[in-house]
């Protein structure tokens, strides 16, 4: 099938569906890289145009890559449903994703039936302002210990990194973190070494803070998922399982795993999750990560631009039923995201394709020390992002990732957003966060409650409960 | 950082409360509890965090010097062959990771002429995203990791130094020599904490089309991170496991902590 479209009199032609989508991407330094990137902005626009005549029901019979991905992800889940979109174009589905009423069409199931290819096109021909509006309505609301995705909730992982997986520098961070009322989406620790001890080790270490403060949130430690699950197995307690995901079968083979690995996973923590009866709110149990160029990373891009492959990351999450997905979007670097336009570009697609799908997106809105992008433009993209109603972001230490050597949103971060846009926290954790008196809006906690706030606070109050230093390993000097 | 070490150092008369705090401030290199402005960083960290980063977008661009004192001292007790990648320009390094994974014919020829095929150990130095890490962290790993192995019997080739390089040249090396393991010393792009974080990726008998799958790593090598003497004992601990399972890769994990 060739594409023809004519722009101010020029004819064009796009050979097959993928050359077609990858040249109607925005620009990304990625694409460029593959050598999938329009050759000019007028050719640009002009697969703009053509992709805006294409059929839905084409696209979802057009496998962009013959794998065990497309064979999983690429066929609508419901006919009956589809059957609402599939004659619409393009453009038709553009403008249908804008109106008011959208919202009802897809949480009665349409969100089920958008194939990742069909979200990625999409949002090829929308701005960033639609990329805002049109996510915005649609939320997606998941359970494990707690309820994230609710109307007004702006979640926070509180990443308490540290270069040696010290136990005790994580739970400092992690305090600091609750102190500002952040961590609702969960308290998931990277690790610096692969080894099951540590994991285990780490893992009963979050676990512990979390039960001695009652906290109504998860633990994550985002090892290999074998290596959580040998943890798991060593009798490590496990709230959420992670994994990174890729929108093809190569590229997901490159991080070691396969969509059989994932189920079997998923079960064993299922499992383990029943032993611990009462603990948990829902049977959301998965925790994903994604980030456009990981598929081109690995050399596995088939000839596919990276915001579809994106979309079918999410996809290939989107089958475990997760309880959140993170689009960690300036992470990999200049050669896929160049610069702060196409980190922001690529952080509102990303989040808009995942809600399309109904999946519980959120953003690791980030910027390597490589990459042409800031701290000033990081705050821009956290902000367009709140309005967008994205699920939860990063939370750590003065936006300051001291294991993985880069930059995110910060405790403060989060907060200003919340006070700026009028938004809250998960329903339990709010709860908790009165209960514990720390106030959301950035004030300190009221009177003998709350958390330190401060070093010299910290310092005083670990004088006076015995509650706070049980918290850390090896006592207090 | 600089802000954390002065509070580190010794108080004239320090209070429990500011020993404790001083104590507390050692148990990580995150920014912790640095206090609020409503709900915005105080004036200080604002601008401490500006200043880290300046000192990191810099750390990007300086070059890989082997005239530096540690870098020079090292050349003369393990000569090394030094080649470069395909990527002929740091900005095009940073754009083109694809060129940083190749070696250039000459590069191929360099090797091929300078070293035997087949030792047990292959070293290999790249500069990655921080020379300013390999300055830092390879004039003392280096040698320890190489005494490790001799110690174990092993045949170690001399170091070779790849600059523009990314960690995809071990499939080259693998190619080129047939080493069993290939170690590669690289540094990581530059965090606001420091600059001088090095990573070491090991692969056994790597070969084109291998991927970060087939490899294994060992990051955060610097002072507050792994120090450099508990690192070579770890990545000692390593060769010996992949030589032992005959592989690499997410299959083989890490040996338990050998010593701290």
């Amino acid at each position: 099938m060739v594409y023809r479209s004519t722009l101010r009199g020029e004819r064009f032609t796009f050979a097959t569906l993928p050359e077609l989508l990858a040249k109607a991407n925005e620009v990304k330094s990625g694409d460029q890289l593959a050598g999938l990137a329009a050759r000019s902005e007028r050719e640009r626009v002009a697969a703009k145009l053509a992709l805006a005549d294409v059929r839905v029901a084409e696209i979802a019979a057009t496998a962009v890559v013959e794998d065990a991905v497309t064979e999983a992800v690429s066929v609508p889940a419901d006919p009956a449903s589809f059957a609402e979109i599939a004659s619409l174009t393009v453009g038709e589905l553009r403008e249908s994703v804008l109106e008011p009423g959208f919202r009802q069409r897809w949480s009665g199931g349409l969100h089920a039936t958008i194939t990742p290819e069909i979200a990625a096109a999409c949002a090829k021909l929308m701005s960033n302002l639609d990329l805002v509006v049109a996510a915005a309505p649609l939320r997606r609301t998941t359970r494990c210990r707690n309820t994230m995705g609710g109307a007004g909730v702006f979640g926070s992982r509180i990443q308490p990194n540290h270069p040696t997986d010290s136990v005790r520098g994580i739970m400092l961070s992690a305090l600091d973190g609750l102190a500002f009322g952040c961590g609702d989406a969960m308290i998931g620790v990277n690790p610096a070494t692969e080894s099951v001890p540590v994991i285990g080790e780490v893992l009963r270490g979050v676990h512990e803070l979390i039960a001695r403060l009652g906290i109504p949130t998860q633990s994550c430690v985002l090892a290999h998922v074998t290596t959580q699950l040998a943890a798991l197995e060593a009798g490590a307690p496990v709230d959420l399982l992670f994994q990174s995901v890729a929108g093809t079968e190569a590229a997901n083979a490159s991080f070691g795993i396969d969509l059989g690995l994932l189920a079997r996973g998923r079960e064993a923590v299922l499992a383990h999750h029943a032993e611990r009866a009462g603990e948990f709110a829902g049977d959301q149990v998965m925790y994903f990560e994604t980030g456009q160029g990981s598929a081109l990373s690995a050399e596995a891009h088939h000839g596919v631009d990276q915001l579809t492959l994106e979309a079918r990351a999410q996809a290939v999450a989107r089958l475990y039923d997760p309880f959140l997905v993170n689009s960690v979007v300036g992470f990999i670097g200049p050669e896929y995201l160049a610069d702060s336009v196409q980190i922001t570009r690529a952080g509102l697609e990303d989040h808009f394709v995942g809600k399309l799908m109904g999946v519980p997106t959120g953003v690791d809105v980030c910027y390597t020390n490589h990459a042409d992008a800031d701290q000033n433009t990081n705050d821009n993209l956290l902000v367009l992002l709140a309005s967008a109603g994205c699920t939860f972001v990063m939370a750590i230490p003065a936006g300051d990732d001291v294991m993985l050597n880069y930059q995110t949103t910060s405790y403060h971060d989060v907060v200003s957003a919340r006070r700026t846009l009028g938004l809250r926290t998960a329903p339990e954790f709010e709860f908790w966060l009165a209960e514990m008196g720390i106030r959301c809006d950035g004030r300190p906690g009221s009177g003998a409650h709350g958390l330190p706030t401060s070093l010299a606070e910290l310092a005083s109050a670990l004088e006076d409960s015995g509650a706070l230093r049980a918290l850390l390993p090896g006592g207090v000097a | 950082m600089t802000e954390h070490l002065e509070l580190c150092a010794p108080f004239a008369d320090p209070t429990p409360a500011e020993r404790t705090a001083a104590w507390l401030r050692a148990a990580t290199p995150a920014r912790i509890f640095t206090g609020r402005a409503g709900s915005s960083y105080h004036t200080a960290t604002l601008l401490a965090l500006r200043g880290d980063h300046a000192a990191a977008r810099d750390a990007v661009s300086t070059p890989l010097d082997l005239d530096a004192p540690g870098m020079a001292a090292l050349a003369d007790r393990f000569p090394w062959t030094v080649v470069a990648t395909m990527a002929d320009s740091r900005h095009r390094y940073l754009r083109r990771p694809d060129l940083g994974r190749r070696l250039t014919p000459q590069a191929r020829q360099t090797i091929r002429a300078a070293h035997g095929p087949g030792p047990d150990v292959q070293l290999v130095i790249g500069d990655g995203l921080s020379s300013t890490a390999v300055h830092a962290q390879v004039p003392a790993l280096l040698p320890l990791v190489h005494e490790g192995c001799a110690v174990r019997g092993w045949s170690v080739g001399r170091p070779i130094v790849v600059r523009q390089c990314r960690v995809g040249v071990l499939n080259e090396i693998g190619d080129l020599l047939d080493p069993a393991v290939v170690v590669l010393l690289i540094g990581e792009r530059p965090g606001l904490a420091t600059a001088e974080s090095l990573s070491a990726y090991l692969a056994y008998r790597p070969r084109p089309g291998h991927t970060d799958a087939d490899r294994n790593l060992l990051s955060n090598i610097h002072r507050a991170g792994i120090p450099v003497r508990e690192a070579a004992s770890r990545i000692v601990g390593l060769v010996e496991a992949l030589m032992a399972d005959g592989r690499s890769g997410v299959a083989v994990k890490e040996p338990a902590a050998l010593e701290s």
